[in-house]
């Protein structure tokens, strides 16, 4: 506990150091929060330092992107901390990053705050990270399932406590169901994955599911759980009978995977399913023209997609106060959000990449940060 | 000559008693400004979460609301360690200082200490990964035969991720702690009383149950109360073994929640008044943790003409 939380105060202030350090000793930059950005002349090539804070969940991305972007900047290093996408949105909004990775796009009140170090037009957040979300079980014998959005509410509500309940072989004609338990195991930890699949459950089943969407698991629920997304597959490999929703890139193994309905169809899970999704979803509203905020459509008929999908936004400045900077993020956002940036994420974390359109708009977004004036 | 050797010593001696009391002093001022700024930050972070309206607090019942199960929860936990490692770690101690050939007591001795070497996400994994899968066929038989009792009530958990798994896996952290304690505090019985004992016809047993565990009851206590104090904090095992959920009577079903898991789980996503309120929750341990110290130095301190200092 006291190790937990000197150690992200720590963190911070050794960010903060480095950033202060590089600062004085690389430039005449006199505010002393942007990081040094020696003269990289005319060429996209930049150098300098990104300091990032945020979400865990993007981490094997995250590190890709790291490597990606200094083997094709020589001088330039990207830093970023995964301790979570609450101190990611905290830091941009008091200025102790240059951007931050967060598992939702601002709050309207963060987006306020964010003013006073991005300029008028607060930060913008920019859609980097698509990741379907498996709803995956263990039941032997039995690798592929199909399900209903109101089916996958009780059954995470334990409202079907038996595998051969009549409301999962409705949807299964053919499947033979055993007699089991059904084990329902959630997160124990506070999570973006949590968030994104409540609130699939909350729009999609609002009859069964009658909580809010929330990182926390509703605490009223009986159920299993375990931390981490390692901690549920592990837990769910081990149980007979017990179902979970992860992050489909950790899902492997004897685990079997459910297709979800969507309009009168059933969607497998996959990369190109999950971007459909998102392509599904509309503007936030209220935001600037250059913010890429998506508020998904959880309740889509559109054909061929998944609703359950995590989006993970890097949330960057609108101005900052040096060139070098802008420089620095542009180039590092519009690697994040290319074609390539997406392979590389795909590749190691198995994400979906962005679709084209979708790209577009990311990379306007990102080229209309410029300088506070 | 004498005389001025005795005298030139005596000058270092003062030269270095009077830096030997400094650095005792500021060590000792060191670790009473550590313990305050704890107390100061908690208390200062805390303060938000104090205040909220009720409905804004994790939960929308307010702080309290919030607090107590965990805390209930945090106890039972530490109770279940401490009720089944006390009687083992006192076996073992015992089982050291006066049963075993000396040989055996020094190896069994080191055994015991690398016990407490082990870091806690260890047995964390372990109880996790191993403990939870092999004991749920317990945990079925305990709701089949037992479950009449309402700590017992059934249906089990099919994963075994339990409170009671954790009590167990914390069991086992605090029994070095108790059993290293409890084997000094053994060795340092007077020699007098127990020879006295014997020679007046005593069994072994009957000498230790007269002259040892007398005189070492205090120190058995403040062991315990060590013990108590690394199971209420400890973090990282019961994290990763507790399937946590509402407070529940029956052991055997998941549920229950501690605060140093309830932190950890939650600190690295929370923003704003949630932070807030995880510091409150710490907060709570840290005067649980004090009072329970107070306690044991109280209890201690009753039974002072016991102690082996005097």
């Amino acid at each position: 506990m006291k190790a937990l939380r000197f150690g992200r105060h720590a963190a911070i202030a050794v960010i903060a150091a480095g950033a202060l350090a590089l600062t004085s000793c690389g430039s005449d930059n006199a505010t002393g929060t942007a990081p040094a950005g020696t003269q990289g002349g005319s060429g996209p090539k930049v150098t300098g330092t990104l300091t990032g804070i945020g979400a865990s969940s993007t981490g094997a991305a995250m590190d890709a992107w790291k490597a990606g972007f200094a083997s094709a900047n020589q001088g330039a290093t990207v830093q970023y901390s995964p301790d979570g996408s609450g101190a990611g949105r905290k830091a941009i909004i008091d200025g102790s990053a240059q951007f931050a990775g967060s598992d939702a796009y601002l709050k309207d009140e963060e987006l306020e705050s964010s003013k006073a170090v991005c300029g008028p037009d607060g930060a913008i957040n920019i859609p980097v990270y698509i990741s379907p979300i498996a709803v995956a079980f263990n039941l032997p014998g039995v690798t592929e399932l199909k399900l209903d959005a109101p089916t996958v509410a009780k059954i995470f509500r334990g409202e079907i406590a038996n595998w051969n309940d009549p409301a999962i072989a409705a949807l299964n004609e053919g499947v033979s169901l055993p007699d089991l338990k059904v084990t329902p195991v959630n997160r124990s930890d506070d999570s973006g994955t949590t968030t994104n699949f409540t609130e699939y459950l909350a729009a999609a089943a609002p009859e069964v599911w009658t909580d809010k969407a929330s990182g926390v698991w509703p605490a009223a629920l009986q159920g299993e759980n375990a931390k981490g997304t390692s901690g549920v597959v592990k837990t769910v490999t081990d149980t007979p009978g017990a179902i979970t929703y992860a992050d489909d890139s950790a899902v492997g193994g004897s685990l079997g995977t459910a297709s979800i309905k969507v309009g009168e169809e059933f969607v497998k899970i996959s990369a190109e399913a999950a971007a459909k999704a998102v392509e599904a979803g509309s503007p936030v509203e209220g935001r600037s023209e250059n913010d890429v905020a998506i508020k998904l459509d959880r309740k889509t008929a559109a054909s061929g997609a998944y609703p359950i999908v995590l989006v993970s936004y890097h949330v960057v400045c609108s101005a900052y106060d040096s060139q070098e900077t802008v420089d620095l993020v542009k180039a590092f956002e519009n690697y994040v959000v290319s074609e390539e940036g997406q392979q590389a994420a795909a590749d190691s974390a198995k994400s979906a990449p962005l679709s084209s359109s979708l790209t577009e708009k990311a990379t306007a977004a990102i080229e209309s940060i410029k300088v506070k004036s | 000559m004498t005389a001025t050797t005795l005298t030139s010593t005596q000058g270092a001696g003062r030269a270095g008693d009077k830096i030997f009391s400094g650095a005792a002093l500021a060590a000792g001022c060191l670790i009473l400004a550590v313990l305050f700024g704890v107390a100061l930050f908690l208390v200062v972070q805390a303060i938000p979460a104090l205040t909220a309206p009720s409905a804004e607090i994790q939960g929308g019942e307010g702080f309290f609301a919030y607090i107590w199960p965990i805390v209930i929860g945090t106890l039972i936990a530490a109770v279940i360690a401490l009720v089944i490692a006390t009687p083992i770690a006192i076996g073992v101690a015992l089982f050291i200082s006066h049963f075993a050939p000396r040989r055996l007591a020094a190896g069994l001795g080191y055994v015991v200490d690398l016990l407490a070497a082990i870091p806690s996400v260890i047995y964390g994994a372990w109880g996790a990964a191993f403990l939870a899968k092999e004991i749920s066929p317990a945990y079925n038989w305990l709701a089949a035969n037992m479950g009449w009792l309402p700590i017992f009530q059934g249906p089990a958990s099919a994963t075994g991720k339990t409170i009671l798994t954790a009590g167990i896996v914390l069991s086992v952290m605090v029994l070095p702690i108790i059993t290293s304690l409890s084997r000094e505090i053994f060795l340092q019985t007077p020699k007098l009383h127990e020879e006295a004992a014997l020679a007046l016809g005593a069994t072994r047993w009957e000498m230790i149950k007269m002259s040892v565990l007398p005189f070492a009851r205090p120190g058995i206590i403040s062991a315990v109360m060590l013990g108590l104090g690394r199971a209420l904090g400890e973090t990282m095992a019961v994290a990763l073994v507790l399937s946590s959920g509402a407070l529940t009577a029956s052991l055997i079903q998941s549920g229950n929640q501690t605060i140093a898991a309830e932190i950890a789980l939650n600190f690295p996503e929370a923003s704003g008044l949630k932070v807030s309120t995880l510091v409150a929750a710490g907060l709570v341990l840290f005067i649980i943790t004090l009072a329970v110290n107070m306690v044991a130095r109280w209890i201690i301190s009753r039974h002072k003409e016991f102690s082996g200092a005097n």
